[in-house]
Formats: structure tokens, sequence, C-alpha cells
């Protein structure tokens, strides 16, 4: 399977999920930079996490109108995985590739801690390596994670399994609406996920929950 | 040349943690019966045009493509 990494001013987590890709696929992803139009033949893009263009106006609101993530649409379309983490996500759904949006912390706070995550939907291109219901360790760091939609986005999203991440009980570290923290679109080809999983995949990290996530995108066995 | 103002706002319903925030900052100097306040933005932009139809279309699109969000804002356009 090959990967993609997509580079933007302000994205500071771009390494880490290189790294990730890397280890777990055997495979060095290309990288793609924002003004690219011509995106190679991959199985998988991936919009990492950071602060693109400092987060003016709204976060990733700038960087969702960059040329890649027009050429990124049209690869969505045609089925290729998309995946977007934290602020990967907040740029995915400013692109409208995905429903709802991401406001400021219900706490006013950045959070950057270890949060538990529970698998809801263990049925995606992005959860199948996990048990439905198993509950994984992920760490967060963000200051906009605070999921919204309208009611009637969110029942159908709810309604179409498109929920795959929850925070655990007790767990919600922004006050995402229904414990929101991953969600795909209606095809299920497109994951916005506000915690880091490629920060938990070996022994170095201190666990590696997080890469059942990146095997079952990348379909290797889950080490 | 024409002026315009977007006004920015979040919509009914949505929750609004800085609004609530100042809320509470302003009760702690003293202002009494205040209720529901809201954190928005305002853009100023110059058009380069004397037709204020086409400025304000124009605004309108600008809005819809980038300045509000509108899955979670509202805007209003006023031309000067």
């Amino acid at each position: 399977m090959k990967s993609a990494v997509v580079q933007l001013p302000g994205l500071n987590r771009d390494r880490d999920m290189i790294a990730a890709l890397t280890k777990i696929s055997g495979n060095a992803p290309v990288t793609i930079w924002q003004t690219e139009t011509d995106i190679p033949d991959v199985d998988l893009i991936v919009i990492p996490g950071g602060f693109s263009y400092g987060d003016y106006l709204r976060c990733g609101a700038i960087a969702a109108r960059m040329p890649v993530m027009q050429a990124i649409k049209a690869k969505a379309e045609a089925g290729v995985k998309v995946l977007g983490v934290c602020n990967g996500f907040q740029i995915l759904v400013e692109a409208g590739l995905l429903p709802g949006a991401l406001m400021r912390n219900a706490s006013l706070k950045f959070v950057c801690k270890e949060i538990k995550l529970e698998v809801v939907n263990a049925n995606t291109d992005f959860s199948r390596a996990y048990e439905q219901g198993q509950i994984i360790r992920c760490p967060v760091a963000h200051h906009d994670g605070n999921y919204f939609a309208d009611a009637e986005t969110l029942k159908t999203i709810e309604d179409n399994g498109q929920v795959v991440f929850r925070y655990a009980a007790g767990t919600n570290p922004n006050g995402s609406v229904n414990d929101i923290a991953g969600i795909v679109n209606a095809r299920g080809n497109v994951l916005g996920m506000m915690p880091h999983p490629e920060n938990l995949i070996e022994a170095a990290h201190g666990g590696s929950d997080g890469r059942g996530l990146f095997a079952s995108a990348l379909d290797v066995i889950a080490a | 040349m024409i002026n315009a103002r977007v006004t920015v706002t979040l919509k009914n319903g949505v929750l609004d943690p800085q609004g609530k925030a100042i809320e509470g900052a302003l009760g702690a100097l003293g202002f009494e019966g205040l209720g529901h306040v809201r954190q928005g933005k305002v853009f100023d932009l110059q058009i380069d045009t004397a037709d204020k139809a086409k400025a304000e279309a124009e605004v309108k699109a600008m809005c819809e493509k980038l300045l509000a969000n509108t899955v979670i804002e509202n805007y209003t356009i006023s031309l000067a």
C-alpha cells in the first residue's frame, strides 16, 4: 500500500506521521506540497496535525482552500482513502469532505494529554484491526477539537455508523457533542479524528494502541 | 470604491464558550443584568467598483466560500 502525506505551512506533525507510516507499512510515504494538484497514485492520503496558517480565521479554513485540497477531493471521490488527524480533521471539515465543525474546546484551554477512545465502529477501512467496543489509549493535543453538528446531521452520522471513535466515558477533553472523536464520510473512505494515533505506535511511545488504525488503513497485519 | 463590512456571528444553539467566559468576566466587573453574550468577528473590505449590486454579490460569495463557516455561523453584509 502506498501512502502520501500533505505538507502545508504551519503543519508540524508531518514528520511523526511520515515515521508512523514508514514503520508500519515498510514504505516511506510521498510528500505533497499545498500547491500540487497532480497527486501520485496512492492508496492513502494523510493530512497531519499542526497549526496550518497559524489557525487564522478558523482552524483549517485557509488550508482547506489551497489547490491541493481540490485534488484531494477528487481523489476521495474516486475512492482513495483520506485520513485527517487533528488539524487535518479541521481541514477536512472546512473543505466539506466531512460534516460538522470543530470549535474551541469547551474548557477554552489547550489540552495535551492521553485519553481513552472507544471503537464504536470496527467495520471501517480505518478501524478493522480493532474489536468492536474496544477501548484504546490515544494522545490528544488541541485547542479546537469540540465537534459540533446540527441535530439533523448528527442523527444522520449516528444512524449511518459514521461515528468511528468516541471519547470513552469521562475522558471527553473538549466538549464534543456525543463524545465524538472521529468520523467517516458516508462512503467510509475519509476519516477525520482529533486524537493522534501516530504518537502511540511503538514501545518508545509507551504503547502501540494507535497502530491498529494504520494497520487497517494500510492493509497490513497489526503487530 | 465601495466599503463593505461583514459581521459573522455564531448561529443560535451553537455553544460559544468564549462568549460565556466574557459574560463571566463582565459579571466579575460588576455589570449586572447581563445575559447571552456572544462573540463574533468583523471584516472590513474595499471593493473596487461603483456597482453596489455587484459588490454585494461578490461579498456574499466571499462569505459563503471563506469568511463564514455556514455550518456554525451566520453573516450580515453592510455596504457604504
